[in-house]
């Protein structure tokens, strides 16, 4: 993330909502009451902005202090299975990027998984329109 | 190298990740009371209450021993460690060699002598799977519940029964609910809503006596009950390293490489005393995130690293009926005080830096406060009026916060 580059005009959010929201056409991931919960978040300043999401860390907090085991690294992706979450946020409480969010149902935990069920291309790169947003592997 | 762990829960399960982060081939033997695959012990209200099934109680895939090639032994209790011989004792007298041993034994409910509690015949504690599958084989809708203790687990124990019963009826000696992790506004508002779930709580209050279904509290009141549940507390199960020599003060007692005053024997999790960073103070500190970290570490140290864990604090993460609870550190020093529609939240500041804060409602990106905290952040690199305003990371200086957003926790 380059926050030089970010206009802070929250075009990630918003595709990150929809292409994690199973519609296919973007106005229904918007429409009333279907309030899709970004995996990915602005921070606007005076004169900086940037956007946050999952760093991926080597040595996830939230997978360390998961009390169900719901978070596992699948390929280098931390993944939360939403099946075994059951919303207590210990992951969010851990989290030192403020990562990790509620759901819309507030049921469960979500997060960036990289778009790896989106087709691999996070939407964030693709739609920022700076290029802000980068996928790059740091070691 | 042969690894023995006492115990098979989270701390044990940190130990066994963190042993084959080093070491992919030495043995690795769990000995195990409980007769389950590990699975995750504050999924038991949930399991109650019907929102997880058996199958989803497990804390790691079924497969998780077969793949990091450890020999179970379930239904197993370890009654002795002798450090001379490095060996462990059974129950049943059956030992087991070990080169380095983890005592991960976790805690066991404390239970206060009361007039009449051993006539009383439907009490049980939360402790444990067991303990959830024979508390819910007890209740039927008539049933009328005595929790005695206002904690996490009693409460959360209510939480599991309500609906599934008549009434629900939580005692404490405290004058407040959630009291180790809540200040007296926070208390009062978990108070006023698990009321309205339906609970019915008394404070300030203690049963002096039982007789069979009627608890007789110390101010007068009676209580009538069907099921007793005692969750007043818990206790370390420090006895094994205790009786073999080691120190043991509250919990047993180690370096910060997780190692007991016994040569090759290590202790992580519930059983285990920690140093609280927030306050400098060595305390119990019986949470599932830090049992796993321990654990970890352990385990890492156990195959040969050397690694400290250095950064334990207490914190929760829990819910009541919808509404959501995030605490970390210590809260003492200057605090600042929000009240929302819906919300609460305190921070803590001592010495210029964040000791603790408590959120209660909006518990967005709580972590970043938690990493504060652990971080033990000097405040005066810290825009303070973002930091009060709510969690972000605007409020660290730019060259940090380019370090957070490009490169991470590697
Ligand atoms: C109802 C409930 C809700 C909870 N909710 C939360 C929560 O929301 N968040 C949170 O952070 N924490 C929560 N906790 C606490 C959390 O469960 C513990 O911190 C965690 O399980 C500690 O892990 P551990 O591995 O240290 O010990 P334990 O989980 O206590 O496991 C120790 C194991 O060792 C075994 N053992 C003991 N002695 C022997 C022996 N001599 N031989 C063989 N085996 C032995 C025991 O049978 C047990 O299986 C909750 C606890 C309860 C009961």
């Amino acid at each position: 993330m380059n926050e030089e580059w970010c206009l802070g005009c929250h075009l990630c959010e918003y595709f990150c909502a929809f292409v994690n929201s199973g519609e296919k056409y973007m106005p229904k991931a918007f429409a009333l009451n279907r309030q899709n919960v970004p995996n990915i978040t602005v921070e606007e300043g005076d004169r900086i902005n940037f956007a946050v999401n999952c760093r991926q860390c080597d040595e996830p907090l939230c997978k360390k202090g998961c009390i169900t085991g719901a978070i596992s690294v699948k390929d280098g992706v931390v993944t939360i299975d939403t099946e075994k979450c059951v919303g207590c946020f210990t992951c969010i409480l851990s989290c030192p990027y403020g990562a990790v969010v509620p759901n819309k149902e507030g049921k469960a935990a979500k997060k960036c998984e990289l778009c790896i069920s989106n087709g691999g291309i996070p939407a964030c790169v693709t739609n920022c329109p700076n290029r802000a947003i980068v996928l790059e592997e740091v070691y | 190298m042969k690894y023995v762990i006492i115990g098979n829960s989270a701390a044990a399960v940190g130990a066994i990740e963190g042993i084959r982060q080093v070491d992919k081939d030495g043995g690795i033997v769990v000995i195990s009371k409980e007769k389950y695959h590990t699975y995750s012990r504050p999924l038991i209200s949930y399991l109650i209450q019907g929102k997880v099934t058996e199958d989803k109680m497990y804390y790691r895939p079924l497969s998780f021993y077969e793949e990091n090639n450890c020999k179970v032994m379930l239904g197993e209790e370890a009654v002795r460690i002798i450090p001379d011989k490095k060996e462990v004792e059974l129950k049943g007298g059956k030992s087991v060699k070990y080169d380095k041993l983890l005592v991960a034994t976790g805690s066991k409910p404390f239970i206060v002598p009361t007039e009449g509690l051993d006539g009383v015949e439907n009490k049980f504690t939360f402790m444990s799977y067991d303990d959830a599958k024979s508390l819910e084989a007890s209740i039927t809708p008539d049933t009328r519940v005595l929790i005695v203790g206002a904690g996490l687990i009693g409460l959360k124990c209510a939480e599991g029964l309500n609906k599934k019963v008549k009434s629900i009826t939580v005692v404490d000696l405290a004058d407040r609910v959630l009291s180790s992790i809540l200040d007296e506004k926070g208390s009062e508002i978990m108070k006023k809503h698990l009321e309205n779930a339906g609970i019915e709580i008394i404070l300030s209050d203690s049963v002096k006596a039982y007789e069979k279904n009627m608890a007789t509290l110390n101010s007068g009141r009676k209580v009538p009950f069907d099921i007793l549940v005692i969750a007043i507390g818990v206790r370390p199960n420090v006895e094994l390293v205790k009786e073999a020599g080691g120190k043991v003060n509250r919990g047993i007692v180690t370096d910060e490489f997780q190692m007991t005053s016994i040569k090759d024997v290590y202790a992580a999790g519930d059983c285990t005393e920690s140093l609280d960073i927030s306050c400098n103070e060595q305390k119990i500190l019986a949470l599932l995130p830090n049992a796993y970290m321990q654990g970890e570490v352990a385990g890492k140290n156990m195959a040969g690293d050397k690694v400290k864990y250095e950064k334990a604090i207490p914190m929760n993460a829990i819910g009541f009926f919808g509404l959501h609870i995030i605490t970390a550190g210590s809260y003492r020093g200057e605090s600042y005080e929000f009240i929302g529609e819906n919300s609460y939240k305190r921070l803590f500041i001592n010495d210029n830096r964040l000791v603790g804060y408590i959120m209660i409602g909006e518990i967005n990106r709580a972590g970043i406060y938690t990493s504060l905290i652990k971080d033990k952040v000097d405040l005066s690199t810290i825009d303070m009026g973002l930091l009060l305003q709510k969690p972000n990371l605007m409020m660290f200086p730019k060259d940090v916060r380019k370090q957070k957003l490009g490169v991470g926790h590697r």
